[in-house]
């Protein structure tokens, strides 16, 4: 790519920047994903996989926060706060893994589906309406159950039920794209397929591709979580586990607050964060929705 | 003749995030009763503001001053109910129904009763008549009636939303762009079903656009509106040939007379854009752009100074002109 | 989750027959290539559940043995059971068969008919997804229309805000939430609704066992709620504030009508189209929070049987409620868009 190409995204990021830090909300929400992801990622440093051990539980049993343990502990005697941290590991990663998948697929057939024309593209737009009609947790519940709840499954379960809503916004976006003259031309030259896709379709969705991801990480992260305090997850450090824990526990009746409160706590404001990102940047991108106040 | 519709020093200011947009500064007019006053300008240049002002119809966040009579009472400062059976009753819009204007999903018949209905000018049986009679004075079948307006062209909404305009007989229509989005032929045939309606019903109209030839066509006089103000006004063909203001002139000049020849093969265009309304320059507004401008201009407090009989051009050189006749 | 406007767009055709004749004939054309379009979705979910029983990796038998102790025997008699031990082409046209003369096979747990469980279960879910629907609908549309109307006021940023937050909820975490505060008490408030189930074990008669059921409705019907009412405030919002933009609700005012009655006779209608046609789109989202919920305060409906059937787990009845649950879905969005089509005059004369 030409410097001069390079220069005209530096200085579009440079606008786009200005324009998104004027977004408060997103930038609260982009600030929270921060240190989210950091702390996470800064985990095994001070702690490691061993806050999970039953065995291991120092504190009390079911005991409210105290100085010893600042959130609590579960029927365990493990710290509330440790395992929340450890399990931040899991569910941002499954969150994000999920997404990506989702919008790795949605993104393949939505183009597929917008640039082929003919029987293939309204064979791939009939398939992409029968999984967006599909309900999407039921369906995950069933994929989770049949293939086993490994990480693994979990986030293909998410990301096959969740790609359908990409798929129809980036098919829309490349209709209007291809419209384009200079597609026609593009064409006209002898550019193939891959060519026209990558080349010229790709860039000009990129930027809607962001804002989706971000709102899908937020969607995946409550999916994953209701599947696994629905106990179709293997997995033994996430949030929706530890909320699953305090409910076969019986945190509610014995008035476990913080067993409760705490892991829900973070999954919702990691979901704001990343939702209240999610919209900044659909408002940036579509200045109509600025004005409107929305 | 008397005088209908007076604006006394009328201002409008937009309250935004950042600060103040003035839309309108200051605008003084008057319409006498019967006749047809127009009202041009750029897109920046205040007149839909102004067009929206006069009923009441702008946003919220809109501030209002000065006065704007209509026979004799001040609009701004009607009580709410007043206001509400003035509106259409005595004076009525007419938008550009190619676009929005009409409600998509209620028929067409419905919209131009609606306000008959509401001003109690009509029962459903007598107001079903009264559209039938408004279709045909606009030259639409009328079993137009039943139909919704994605189902009728462009000139026929427009038709439609003059039925609209005319249904309680007011005595002021105000046109705003009527026939911007239109073709040639179809807006031709506009015009003139326009002008033929106002004289038979004597209807004063107010007329906003940016196609002077079109305005110097149907109304008696006009008014160029360029950053908020008024920088010339008189009657309309007088102004269109032989503008006085430099703007008035190259905005003569942009649009060809209709049916001038000659004109239509040597459009010339003039440089530059208007002027951000929250950054105006010094002096006279328009004298970045001005190809005739004097280094007073961008210290002096223009104002509409004579310029000939029932004429006016806020430009110095029109001062000097005067001065020296 | 994606932007919910993006989803509905009504094809709006260009002028039609324009002849004034209602198109009724064109609505009934409508609705049967509709018909013909959820048939062919049904089938494909018949033979999509089929595969994925089966040819997913996974011997489901095997899964069922896990923490079980079952001998070589045992698992050969539940696969003859099962029919796994057939070719897959007698299989699959054994299910076809079955599952379109309603015969969805027999519950590994309660060793009953799948159908006779789904009936005895399907009472208690409309009622639940039902008031939760209407409650979430009326005050969700009516909200959304009045922070639409204002937007900026205190009102609307209020209703904004708490919807933005709710969205952000899992439904089971505010279960939970819920239970906790109102069923179990905290401190020094006292748990008032009941925890579980539709009805109390010494359940009075007559109207009085209405209102047990009323109580006992109330936690999770509140939960099921909560989510959807505030997806279908901020659809609404957008809706209207996308209309109030139009040039037809400036000549509303300018006609001298009053504010709400320009809001009632010309904004609202034309917002409530693409959002009407949203709330059947999101039906799916309806069921999935259905199961959350009924899982949570074991609500005795079908969301319950299809949780117990994941946990078992009892393949069978997965299967059965699968099924069920995804046709439902799909039948209401084919109602969606016949509905949509004849209440909107732009669709309809196409």
């Amino acid at each position: 790519m030409t410097s001069v190409a390079w220069t005209r995204r530096r200085l579009a990021f440079g606008r786009f920047w200005d324009t998104f830090r004027g977004q408060r909300p997103g930038v609260i929400g982009l600030a929270v994903l921060v240190v989210a992801v950091v702390l996470a990622l800064v985990a095994p440093l001070f702690i490691d996989e061993s806050v999970t051990s039953v065995v291991t539980g120092t504190g009390a049993k079911m005991a409210a926060p105290s100085l010893d343990s600042p959130f609590g502990t579960d029927e365990s005697g493990r710290s509330i706060l440790l395992m929340v941290w450890w399990g931040s590991r899991t569910s941002l990663l499954i969150g994000f893994l999920a997404a990506l998948l989702s919008i790795g697929i949605g993104t393949v057939i939505g183009i597929a589906a917008g640039h082929f024309r003919g029987w293939l593209g309204a064979v791939l737009m009939r398939v992409t309406d029968w999984f967006l009609v599909l309900p999407s947790l039921v369906t995950a519940l069933v994929l989770a159950a049949i293939l086993g709840g490994s990480t693994l499954t979990i986030i293909m379960a998410i990301g096959v039920t969740s790609w359908p809503s990409t798929a129809r916004l980036i098919r829309a976006q490349t209709l209007a794209v291809e419209a384009r003259p200079y597609i026609e031309r593009s064409k006209a030259l002898g550019g193939g397929h891959w060519h026209i896709t990558t080349r010229h379709v790709l860039p000009n969705v990129a930027p809607l591709l962001l804002a989706s991801t971000t709102l899908e990480v937020a969607s995946a992260i409550v999916t994953e979580s209701t599947l696994a305090f629905l106990g179709v997850s293997a997995n033994k450090t996430s949030w929706g586990t530890m909320l699953r824990g305090s409910y076969d526990w019986g945190a509610a009746n014995a008035g476990a607050w913080w067993y409760i409160l705490i892991p829900g706590l973070c999954i919702v404001a990691v979901v704001m964060a990343f939702t209240l990102c999610g919209r900044a940047l659909e408002s940036v991108l579509n200045p109509r929705l600025r004005k409107a106040g929305a | 003749m008397t005088t209908l519709l007076e604006l006394d020093d009328l201002s409008v200011t937009y309250r935004i995030a950042t600060g103040e947009v003035p839309a309108v500064r200051g605008v003084s007019l008057s319409l006498d009763s019967g006749a047809a006053l127009g009202i041009a300008g750029e897109s920046g240049s205040g007149k839909s503001t102004l067009a929206m002002a006069l009923l009441r119809l702008l946003p919220r966040d809109a501030r209002v001053g000065g006065r704007i009579l209509l026979d004799g009472e001040d609009v701004l400062a009607m009580k709410w109910g007043r206001l509400r059976a003035v509106r259409w009753a005595e004076a009525s819009i007419v938008f550009q129904g190619a676009q929005h204007g009409l409600n998509p999903v209620r028929r067409i018949g419905d919209q131009i009763a609606e306000p008959l209905l509401v001003h109690g000018l009509a029962k459903p049986d007598g107001a079903r008549k009264r559209v039938a009679e408004l279709l045909e004075q606009v030259g639409l079948p009328t079993w137009r009636a039943g139909s919704y307006p994605h189902e009728l062209s462009g000139g026929q909404r427009q038709r439609v939303m003059i039925a609209m305009a005319l249904a309680c007989s007011p005595r002021l229509i105000i046109a705003d762009e009527p026939t911007t989005a239109l073709d040639v032929m179809v807006q031709a045939q506009v015009l003139t079903l326009i002008k033929q309606l106002i004289a038979e019903h004597g209807i004063s109209l107010i007329m906003i656009s940016h196609d002077l030839s079109v305005l110097a066509d149907v109304c008696d006089r006009l008014a160029i509106m360029y950053a908020g103000r008024v920088v010339e006004d008189g009657p309309s063909r007088e102004v269109f040939h032989d503008a006085r203001h430099p703007y008035g002139r190259a905005l003569a000049a942009a649009f060809p007379t209709v049916g001038d020849p000659v004109s239509r093969l040597a459009p010339k265009g003039l440089g530059g854009d208007p002027p951000d309304p929250m950054e105006l320059p010094t002096g006279c507004s328009f004298h970045p752009r001005c190809p005739v401008a004097l280094d007073e201009c961008s210290t002096l407090d223009v104002q509409l100074w004579p310029a000939g009989q029932a004429r006016s051009a806020a430009c110095v050189h029109v001062r000097a002109k005067e001065e020296v006749s | 989750m994606t932007t919910p406007l993006d989803a509905a767009e009504p094809a709006v055709q260009a002028a039609g027959s324009g002849d004034g004749r209602p198109a009724h004939r064109g609505t009934l054309r409508y609705a049967l290539s509709k018909a013909g379009g959820a048939l062919l979705s049904i089938a494909m979910v018949i033979v999509g559940t089929f595969f994925a029983f089966r040819m997913l990796p996974g011997d489901p038998v095997r899964a069922l043995a896990q923490g079980r102790n079952m001998t070589p025997e045992q698992l050969d008699l539940e696969r003859h059971r099962l029919g796994l031990d057939k070719p897959l082409i007698d299989q699959f046209f054994d299910f076809v068969g079955k599952t379109l003369r309603f015969d969805l096979g027999t519950s590994y747990e309660y060793k009953r008919p799948v159908v006779d469980l789904i009936g005895d279960r399907l009472g208690a879910t409309l009622l639940l997804a039902g008031a939760g629907l209407v409650i979430a609908v009326s005050l969700g549309l009516w909200q959304g229309i009045r922070a639409g109307w204002r937007p900026g006021s205190r009102f609307d940023r209020f209703s904004t805000g708490v919807s933005l937050v709710l969205w952000s909820v899992p439904t089971f975490w505010l279960g939970l939430l819920l239970l906790m505060v109102f069923a179990a008490g905290i401190g020094p408030i006292p748990g008032i609704f009941p925890t579980r189930g539709i009805e109390s074990v010494d359940a009075p008669d007559g109207f009085a066992y209405l209102l047990d059921v009323g109580m006992h409705m109330v936690l999770p019907c509140l939960t099921l709620a909560a989510v959807i009412y505030a997806q279908y405030l901020l659809v609404m919002r957008s809706s209207l504030l996308d209309e109030v933009s139009q040039d037809y609700v400036t000549t509303a005012r300018a006609k001298g009508l009053r504010d709400d009655e320009v809001r009632r006779r010309h904004a609202v209608p034309n917002a409530l189209l693409p959002t009407v046609t949203l709330v059947f789109m999101r039906i799916g989202f309806v069921v999935g929070g259905a199961v959350t919920v009924e899982a949570i305060f074991s609500w005795p409906g079908l969301g319950q049987l299809f949780y117990e059937a994941i946990r078992v787990p009892d393949f069978t009845l997965m299967q059965g409620t699968f099924m069920l649950l995804t046709v439902s879905v799909i039948l209401m969005n084919t109602l969606a868009d016949v509905v949509y089509h004849v209440i909107d005059p732009r669709v309809r004369s196409a």
